[in-house]
């Protein structure tokens, strides 16, 4: 069942396990927005502004931020559901649907997506098993064999096919059809699976299956995940490496226990702190930080978050910092002025621990 | 991990007078099954479809149940009551038997009203499918050039279609044709365009499956239901267009039995026998309720319970 023979030769690993599995370059997506004034000047929601990482083989790579900070976007822009305006993707060494590298049907097989809502990724007017069997099947597989295969990943994920493979979306829960979601994106036998808020709108004792299943299946079939979620708890769970996005860009970068433990960013040390904890003694007081994120469609200039970073100071808004290593690890990146000892901020840097984290005084 | 229903298997025995283990999966009677029964306890939509029937296969068999001759006229039997012997609806102004040429003219009548609305329905679903899966600039193009015919009340472009074509049936046909499709296309392409922004459709695009095959199966199964019941509504509204352009003398010609036609002609006999000159009309009228009605049961039957 792991290989059917559609999947056979596009499947198997080329660069071996020290190349990465996804590396994407300076992403840029820019909506236009319609201009309100007559002849007005263009303007352009900065969804997505020159991201570039890269996910190692066998891998999760766990993506936050607020809402609107460009994490859905980047999801489907490395899932070519969306052109980007200018960036690349190299998947195990093969430019994505560039002369010579892998084309995109097969980079499609090698990467699936499972979506936040559970209902509108499903088609109601086919059967659990219809919906599986529809991706292989028009891959050329036979009615029959794709159906076998369907009630196979049914049964993988957790659901008697007997049972539920005739049963319509709204006969199932929304686990269920979470773990449908997750069946039918394992019906490729894909490499790379993007997991957009897959388990968000699920209750917390579901979502704990559900992220149980994930995680065996990873084993199971030497999946890489791309982690996408606002909930830093599932973040931490799941993740071996963690994004956090502000605006856009990449703030912070870096292996979980580095960012959950010395992040560096004055952003993540607010969302780590943002947190409700479980220990009455580490209760928040107050909120880390005030605001909302500005406008997109005019970012501030310098660094994006300086003008609700409680650090800030002149630098920060004349220059935009670049991602740099921290001196502890150099797979840890951070855009921060703190962190480069040539921007001309002059706090030093301070790494804060997830429990230690110093609050912003709020002035009344 | 496994989420089981059923009982485990060894605490059967254990219960002498439990009931038996389902051991058969649970079949979902289908789609259009649970359509089917929804609309099968619903005494409103049996009674239309009913009405519907009947008015049917009095067309159908006219030759064989009609009385009369729907063409034979008699100067002497003009415009006779209701109820005269052997003329059970009376006659019209030329003495034809009125029971039997609302028979035939059921034929024509009915014909009028399915025709264009099947026709504009196969057209204008596919234009509509296209614009809202393409969309873009292409969508703009098809939509503002239908905006066009849209921009004229639906009874004067037929009469102007008809008028410019000339009086006859395929000609008034096709003037109720064009008529309908912009409306088809209008509803096909919202739905549509709701329809393709849907998430699973993003994933059959992920599946790699070619624009037509994420047509067949994912979109056109959720978009036919909604233009369905649309084109189902216009069915009255074409009769009665149809009736009209009888009427205006640019559908179908006299001596032609036609229920639109035949309102025009007995309008004269209005003052003296009221009754005879409402009947073509009444049925019409009744026609167009079951229609109507029929589409409003299929409508809710159709919708998806959540």
């Amino acid at each position: 069942m792991n290989t059917h023979p559609l999947t056979v030769d596009i499947h198997q690993d080329r660069g071996g396990p020290k190349q990465a599995l996804l590396e994407v370059r300076e992403l840029k997506k820019y909506f236009p927005v319609r201009s309100t004034g007559f002849a007005a000047a263009p303007k352009f929601v900065h969804a997505v502004d020159g991201v570039s990482f890269s996910v190692a083989k066998g891998q999760t790579l766990g993506i936050v931020g607020e809402s609107g900070c460009g994490k859905s976007t980047t999801a489907r822009l490395v899932a070519k559901l969306m052109a980007p305006d200018s960036g690349s993707m190299v998947f195990d060494g093969d430019g994505v649907d560039e002369f010579r590298g892998i084309a995109l049907k097969d980079f499609r097989r090698n990467l699936q997506m499972v979506f936040q809502d559970s209902f509108a990724s499903l088609n109601p007017r086919l059967t659990v098993a219809q919906t599986i069997a529809f991706g292989p099947q028009v891959h050329g597989m036979g009615a029959q064999e794709a159906n076998q295969l369907a009630r196979d990943l049914l049964a993988r994920v957790g659901m008697e096919p007997d049972q539920f493979g005739a049963r319509y979306p709204h006969e199932l829960s929304g686990g269920q059809r979470q773990r449908v979601n997750i069946a039918r994106a394992l019906a490729f036998d894909p490499r790379l699976l993007i997991l957009d808020e897959a388990v968000a709108a699920l209750d917390k004792s579901v979502q704990a299956q559900v992220l149980n299943l994930l995680q065996e299946l990873k084993s199971e079939r030497q999946l890489t995940y791309l982690f996408i979620s606002h909930d830093l708890h599932v973040v931490h769970y799941l993740s071996d490496q963690v994004m956090v996005m502000y605006l856009g860009q990449i703030v912070e970068i870096g292996p979980v226990e580095r960012i959950y433990g010395h992040a560096v960013h004055p952003y993540t040390q607010a969302l780590l702190s943002a947190v409700p904890s479980m220990d009455p003694a580490q209760r928040t007081l107050a909120s880390p930080i005030s605001g909302d994120p500005p406008n997109p469609i005019d970012p501030p200039a310098g660094c994006r978050f300086h003008d609700r970073c409680p650090k800030a100071q002149a630098v920060c808004k004349a220059q935009a910092p670049r991602l740099l290593s921290v001196a502890a690890d150099a797979a840890h990146q951070v855009a921060c002025h703190l962190n480069d000892p040539q921007s001309g901020h002059g706090a030093p840097a301070s790494s804060a621990t997830y429990a230690g984290l110093p609050l912003r005084e709020v002035s009344a | 991990m496994k989420i089981a229903l059923s009982m485990p298997v060894s605490a059967a025995p254990a219960l002498p007078g439990a009931a038996p283990l389902i051991t058969t999966p649970i079949v979902s009677p289908g789609y259009w099954g649970t359509v089917w029964a929804q609309l099968r306890r619903d005494p409103i939509a049996i009674a239309a479809a009913a009405v519907l029937l009947l008015l049917v296969m009095a067309a159908l068999l006219a030759p064989w149940l009609a009385p009369a001759d729907p063409y034979k006229a008699s100067m002497i039997k003009r415009l006779l009551p209701m109820g005269s012997a052997g003329h059970w609806l009376g006659t019209d102004e030329l003495g034809r038997d009125l029971l039997t040429r609302l028979m035939y003219g059921g034929r024509l009548s009915l014909l009028m009203g399915v025709v264009p609305v099947a026709a504009a329905f196969v057209f204008g679903t596919s234009i509509g499918l296209f614009a809202g899966y393409v969309g873009g600039r292409v969508n703009m193009l098809i939509m503002r050039t239908l905006d066009i015919f849209y921009a004229f009340p639906s009874v004067l472009l037929a009469v102007a279609i008809a008028g410019a074509l000339g009086p006859g049936l395929s000609n008034s046909l096709l003037a109720l044709t064009l008529v309908f499709v912009p409306q088809v296309v209008r509803v096909a392409e919202s739905v549509t365009t709701q329809v393709r922004a849907l998430d699973y459709v993003e994933a059959a695009r992920m599946s790699g499956a070619s624009a037509f095959s994420i047509i067949r199966v994912h979109v056109l199964g959720n978009v036919l239901g909604p233009i369905f019941v649309y084109a189902s509504g216009l069915l009255s509204v074409s009769m009665i267009l149809a009736s009209g352009l009888s009427f205006l003398g640019l559908g179908v010609k006299p001596p032609e039995p036609e229920w639109g036609l035949m309102l025009n002609t007995l309008r004269s006999a209005i003052y003296l026998n009221p009754w005879i000159a409402a009947l073509p009309g009444a049925m019409i009228f009744i026609t167009s309720i079951a229609f109507n009605v029929l589409a409003d049961s299929v409508r809710s039957a159709m919708e998806l319970r959540t």
